[in-house]
């Protein structure tokens, strides 16, 4: 290797510059970025969307060549040397490269015929594999036919055929429910303590990051800090703090007022209370930004508290609350009345049972959230809801209806936020919102108002005529949104909207929910995060297609309570909670 | 060396048998690979034919004379023709206006005596619309009608209808059967799609799926992806060769005159041309819909109007037989007529072999060229 | 009623847009048709304009001199060789030099001179036996006219027969005029089919087909949304083809404008039924591409477009009733070239509605019956 003795680097790129000219606009995704791995490290790569982070990875792979600068991976020169370079690492890509047609052990074949894995050392390395990976039940099926979190292992299993020098892994965990999270960054410890392998891992999810040696955070194509994630926590040392709110208001209203405030860089709700982070410290509790009569008391800052304070100086302000009606109407009365009832719904798709005698009520009003691990049945029960998807049996009503059979007047009560991008992506911003405005049945003034209005609110004038295919993923999110909301509904579906999102595009996405929960729109969400989980009035767990647990936030976190009795994150809650549900069977 | 000859090989050939693989899982193209051509092969075969058999015309016998009687008989007994015998011209224009017949042939009135003076006058009335099959009918009813005239005179009735006869004889194809010609052709479709058409889809669908980014960031090298992802197909092609040299002789029995060691040969050289074209479409545009028409538009198209198999070369504008000369289902279209009607008949077969050996050499480069192991 | 047709509208706009917003799918529209016009136009022909030929003659005399100015005069014979024996003639066809040889016997002209018949015979190369029968034809048409020159020139009286052949509809026999009206069906085929059936498997696998099932629109509505906007294309695309023939090859259009569209609607209907019925079985884009492409390639051989119908066997007759493409291309030629009125055309627009209307409502069905 070619560096000192001292501190052997695996990697080490100085003033990597890196351009992509389209034919309207040239981007700089990578700014005099410097990059250092010492040998045997596990780093972070974290950053909003578009910061560069897979562009820095690819950079790494010699599948794209650096503008300017130097880049020396495992020694040998990334740009020049890229054919010895890739085959002394491995890379796995954020679109997995599985082929979705072969089975696991076909896919896992494939990629040891790649890296010439000699067949006597086979059978042993395969038996290590599937031991980390536990997919050996699963090697005769087919890779597409695979769960989320599943792919992910198997994906990562591929890149380990043979140890490499250097594991680098594009955003693995995204879409991965917290459990076969939690199982992956095992096996990638395990890789760095046990085999002595530089991994680079970027990830969305920043608690990941304290994981590591090292963390590297990217921004808008360059470096905002390199150091250990301990580093950047402590740079926001006295400047965090935990709020309870006055009795009689939720925690997540306590939040979305106080993200307004100049002086705070972040606040998210987090167990009964407030998580706030200050730009500044708190050097007078009379400059405080919430409310007097609120409890608070300083916490321990983490990864994410940093990381929200470096990148949030340079990110615009949230935008302002979302007001549904236009006109200033008032939500409509009755609240509290079940919109949606779900009694002993069941479906099964051939001997496999998807969902199994759900049950379930949502007020007017509220916010349901609907967790669980991959493959738990819990898109099927939304697609049931939404009505896109057969029930085997069971009863069913949203708005006093089954939306299958439901004719279009009661269907334009009702609004939806797909899990992919899934609007017209030829269609510019504004002839997507025309042809939803249309579709849903508005027309004349009414038309131009709405329209205006989801302009206005959504704040995308400035890319009116931009074709929503090429928009920015904070802008497609938002248009979505728009799409979905243009027609007033009263009930609003959303499937893993913030899948893939940074940080700060979840918090502006549920500042807006938030909003319309107040409004009285009752809310059906998806999430793999379960610190979103918090935002939601009541919210059930699925595994297996049963449901295990059900009710408001605290409720479930006490179901989930640790036994030394300490008060469990969510995401513990929701770990131990289908850990213990799949003990029992 | 030689370890690193082997790992190339043990790599080569894993990804052969994961496209193999996943050819045979996906119903649509084994469809197209195989289905289709067992469509084409029955379609040309036993479907279609450009040749004239029972043409339904109308007789106009104004008058029934012994002679006029004759010459309808001449018709009647005819393997071209289906007669239908009617007294008045009205009758007959009607039946051609709701096209139930093809042509009319008038004898008039005057026809018997104006035999004796000569000049009868016998009118044949076509439908021209149909080009081609009018043509042909009119020549057959020519034909009939002065072959007619010829058994008149061998019987010492009138004097002769020529001076000069033309004797004609058609070399290759004796029996002027457009089978022996059409099916020759099929074979060029069904390698032009199995070659060009379903490889057009194979390295855009990677780059789709996103499958070449992990793929890449292995010891894995371009010539290695490249022959792995065509040799099911060369495969598939061989396949579709053999089902359709098969069906050829033991279904439609077209001669077979040249050898088979060449007809073979020459189609694994055309098979590797278009496999080159499709890899290179396919590599060149990384998207599975534009891929896919641009191979239907630059590949199959062509080997269907363009290759010389139904639409003669010699009957296009000079221009566009210059174009044609771009085109490599043309040399294979002419080398597999003449090695299954005419044999081998080397100042065919080595230019155009020439050509092809080129063309294929050309793509392969192109596709190797245009696939890097970069994402740029 | 209203409200449906506003939201069918505004889905046809969408659909619309999303095909002619962008430069190159909108090129794409235009282009293949445009240039496969023209270039079929030129290329689709059994019309021999060059017919390559080699003349053995073995008699030399004046008759033979003056039957080969007939064939040098005739401007569709050209001249490749004069090989000195029948080896060398032979060996001119077979490496495809020559289409034809022209071989005179010994005493051709002594038959002549003495009034007997004198033989000429023609060797075609029958590798494509359609050509050799048309240059054939071609070099017997030359013999004739010799014959009655000969007979005029030495006072012999008129053959006892006179062969008078016409044709109508195309009095020239041009190939152009069969195929061009008959492209103005195809080309458009090809795309409405194509459009339709992708651009459902195009939204599945987008996702954007689950966000319009949620809208307030019902699977007729979303059917019918597709339908229109390709049909409309289809229309654009024929008609493009229709100003080719006219205003590029000048082939005559003798029939009604308000005819021919009538009879185009009719057939786009069924292509679009067609292509609907397509993507309601097609799960992927790829699925829907290759579809598509299995049932144009019987939709194109069968319509009598490259063989006629008339050639193939009775069960295989049958079986082109059910292609749209069969009854659309008699339909457009009689229309073109015939002038035919509504009343002549019955036969063909009633296939092609019933066709349309049976694989639209089949569907619907599918389509239903795969959302339920």
């Amino acid at each position: 290797m070619a560096a000192g003795e001292a501190a052997p680097l695996a990697v080490s790129g100085v003033k990597l510059c890196k351009t992509f000219i389209t034919k309207s606009h040239s981007v700089q995704a990578l700014r005099d970025v410097d990059i250092s791995l010492p040998a045997g490290s596990l780093t972070a790569l974290a950053g909003p969307d578009g910061a560069g982070k897979t562009t820095l990875m690819r950079l790494l792979t010699g599948l794209y060549a650096a503008d300017s600068g130097e880049l020396t991976v495992l020694g040998l020169d990334a740009k020049r040397q890229t054919q010895a370079l890739q085959t002394r690492i491995a890379y796995m890509p954020q679109r997995f490269g599985l082929y979705e047609d072969l089975s696991v052990q076909e896919n896992l074949d494939l990629y040891a015929d790649m890296h010439g894995v000699p067949a006597v050392e086979r059978p042993a390395r395969y038996a290590e594999l599937m031991e980390m990976t536990d997919l050996s039940k699963f090697l005769g099926r087919l890779a597409g036919r695979l769960s989320g979190g599943m792919k992910q292992k198997l994906g990562l299993a591929c890149a380990l055929v043979r140890w490499p020098e250097l594991l680098l892994l594009d955003e693995p965990t995204v879409g991965v429910d917290p459990l076969s999270r939690r199982e992956l960054w095992q096996i990638i410890r395990r890789l760095v303590a046990q085999q002595g392998i530089t991994v680079l891992v970027s990830t969305a999810y920043l608690d990941e990051a304290e994981h590591c040696r090292q963390a590297i955070v990217l921004a808008e194509g360059r470096v905002l800090a390199a150091c250990a994630p301990q580093e950047l926590s402590r740079a926001a040392a006295g400047k965090v703090f935990l709020l309870t709110p006055p009795p009689g208001q939720a925690a997540r209203n306590l939040q979305a007022r106080l993200l307004d405030r100049p002086t705070v860089a972040d606040a998210l709700p987090q167990g009964a209370g407030v998580r706030v982070t200050l730009r500044q410290p708190l050097a007078d509790p009379a400059d405080a930004p919430w409310p007097a009569q609120t409890q608070w008391q300083a916490a321990v800052p983490n990864f994410e508290d940093g990381f929200m304070l470096l990148t949030s100086a340079a990110e615009p302000r949230l935008p302002p609350v979302l007001v549904l009606h236009h006109d200033g109407r008032a939500p409509p009365a009755a609240a509290g009345e079940i919109v949606i009832e779900v009694r002993d719904l069941v479906r099964r798709f051939g001997d496999f049972v998807a969902v199994n005698h759900v049950s379930f009520q949502v007020r007017r009003g509220e916010i349901f959230g609907l967790l669980g691990p991959n493959g738990a049945g819990k898109t099927t029960t939304f697609r049931m809801l939404c009505g896109l998807l057969a029930a085997s049996s069971g009863e069913l009503r949203v708005l006093g209806q089954d939306l299958r059979f439901a004719r279009a007047a009661s269907r334009r009560r009702i609004g939806y936020v797909a899990q992919k991008f899934a609007l017209y992506g030829e269609l510019s911003v504004r002839e997507n919102l025309e042809f939803f405005a249309s579709a849903y049945g508005l027309r004349g003034g009414r038309r131009r108002e709405r329209l205006h209005w989801a302009i206005e609110q959504f704040e995308l004038s400035v890319m009116l005529d931009v074709p929503s295919g090429r928009l920015p993923g904070g802008y497609r999110q938002r248009l979505a949104m728009a799409a979905a909301l243009m027609h007033e509904p009263e009930v609003l579906f959303l499937d893993e909207p913030t899948s893939g999102a940074d940080p700060r595009a979840r918090r502006e996405f549920w500042r807006r929910i938030t909003d319309l929960s107040d409004q009285g729109v009752t809310v059906i969400v998806t999430t793999h995060f379960m610190e979103e989980a918090e935002y939601c009035d009541r919210a059930l767990i699925q595994d297996g297609g049963r449901i295990l647990a059900q009710g408001a936030p605290a409720e479930i976190r006490r179901l989930g309570a640790r036994p030394d009795g300490g008060a469990p994150t969510m995401e513990n809650a929701f770990i131990s909670i289908v850990s213990q549900a799949r003990l029992h069977e | 060396m030689n370890k690193e000859l082997r790992a190339r090989w043990r790599r080569t050939w894993a990804l052969m048998l994961k496209e193999t693989r996943q050819l045979r899982r996906d119903p649509s193209s084994i469809g197209l690979g195989v289905l289709l051509p067992v469509m084409l092969v029955l379609l040309f075969g036993y479907g279609l034919s450009l040749d004239i058999r029972l043409a339904p015309v109308a007789i106009v016998l104004e008058a029934p004379t012994p002679a006029a009687v004759e010459l309808a008989a001449g018709f009647e007994l005819s393997p071209y023709f289906k007669t239908t015998v009617v007294t008045a011209m009205p009758e007959a224009l009607a039946l051609l206006e709701r096209r139930q017949v093809n042509g009319i042939i008038r004898v008039p009135i005057d026809f018997t005596t104006r035999l004796e003076q000569g000049g009868a006058p016998v009118q044949i009335l076509t439908h021209g619309v149909d080009a081609n099959t009018a043509r042909l009918l009119q020549g057959y009813a020519e034909g009939a009608i002065s072959q007619w005239a010829q058994r008149r005179q061998g019987e010492g009735q009138t004097v002769g209808y020529g001076p000069v006869t033309l004797q004609t004889r058609l070399w290759f194809n004796e029996a002027n059967d457009s089978h022996y010609f059409l099916v020759p052709g099929l074979i060029v479709l069904v390698m032009t799609l199995i070659g060009a058409f379903l490889t057009s889809l194979v390295m855009a669908r990677e780059w789709e799926r996103g499958n070449l980014e992990a793929l890449f960031v292995t010891p894995v090298r371009v010539s290695e992806i490249i022959i792995g992802k065509t040799m099911p197909y060369f495969g598939l092609g061989l396949t579709g060769l053999t089902l359709c040299l098969l069906s050829s002789k033991f279904l439609f029995g077209v001669p077979f005159r040249g050898s088979v060691t060449v007809v073979g040969l020459i189609s694994m050289l055309y098979l590797w041309v278009c496999l080159g074209m499709g890899l290179y479409i396919s590599s060149a545009v990384r998207n599975q819909f534009v891929a896919c028409q641009l191979a239907v538009l630059t590949t199959f198209l062509p080997a269907l109007m363009l290759s010389g198999f139904i639409f003669d070369l010699r009957s296009m504008p000079w221009w566009l037989n210059m174009l044609t000369r771009l085109l490599p289902a043309r040399y294979y279209v002419e080398l597999l007529q003449t090695l299954f009607l005419a044999g081998d008949v080397w100042a065919v077969i080595w230019p155009d072999t020439l050509i092809l050996s080129g063309m294929a050499v050309f793509f392969l480069w192109r596709a190797a060229a245009v696939t890097r192991k970069s994402l740029e | 009623m209203w409200a449906m047709c506003l939201r069918v509208w505004a889905l046809t706009i969408k659909e619309w847009l999303a095909v002619l917003k962008d430069k190159r799918s909108r090129l794409s529209l235009i282009m293949p048709p445009l240039v496969q016009c023209l270039i079929y136009g030129y290329a689709a022909t059994y019309d021999l304009n060059h017919i390559p030929y080699a003349w053995l003659d073995n008699d030399r005399g004046a008759a033979s001199q003056a039957l080969y100015a007939k064939f040098a005069g005739s401007g569709v014979f050209d001249l490749r060789a004069t090989p000195p024996n029948a080896e060398q003639a032979r060996r001119l066809i077979s490496e495809r030099e020559a289409l034809l040889i022209v071989q005179i016997e010994t005493d051709f002209q002594r038959h002549l001179e003495l009034g007997e018949p004198a033989a000429v015979q023609v060797i075609a190369d029958g590798r494509n036996s359609n050509t050799a029968a048309a240059a054939t034809a071609y070099a017997s048409a030359i013999v004739d006219q010799f014959n009655v020159e000969w007979r005029a020139a030495h006072g012999a009286p008129p053959p006892p027969l006179q062969v008078f052949s016409r044709s109508w509809y195309n009095p020239n026999l041009e190939t152009r005029w069969y195929m061009a009206p008959s492209m103005i069906a195809t080309l458009s085929l090809v795309q409405t089919m194509m459009l339709t059936a992708l651009s459902v498997a195009r939204e599945r696998e987008q996702g954007t087909f689950d966000q319009l099932l949620v809208t307030p629109y019902s699977a007729n509505e979303i059917m019918l949304g597709k339908a229109l906007p390709a049909m409309f294309i289809g229309l654009g695309q024929a008609s493009l083809v229709v100003v080719v023939a006219q205003l590029w090859f000048h082939i005559p259009f003798a029939g009604s404008y308000l005819t021919l569209y009538a009879g185009l609607s009719a057939f786009m209907l069924a292509a679009v039924g067609a292509g609907l019925l397509i993507s309601a079985f097609s799960a992927t884009m790829q699925q829907a591409m290759l579809y598509t492409f299995f049932l144009l390639m019987p939709f194109m051989l069968l319509s009598g477009l490259t063989t006629p119908i008339g050639n193939m066997p009775e069960s295989l007759q049958y079986l082109t009733l059910m292609n749209p493409l069969r009854f659309a291309l008699t339909l457009v030629q009689r229309v073109y070239l015939e002038g035919a009125d509504l009343a002549l055309l019955r036969p063909y627009f009633m296939p092609l509605l019933i066709i349309g209307a049976l694989s639209l409502s089949g569907a619907a069905l599918l389509f239903r019956y795969r959302l339920n």
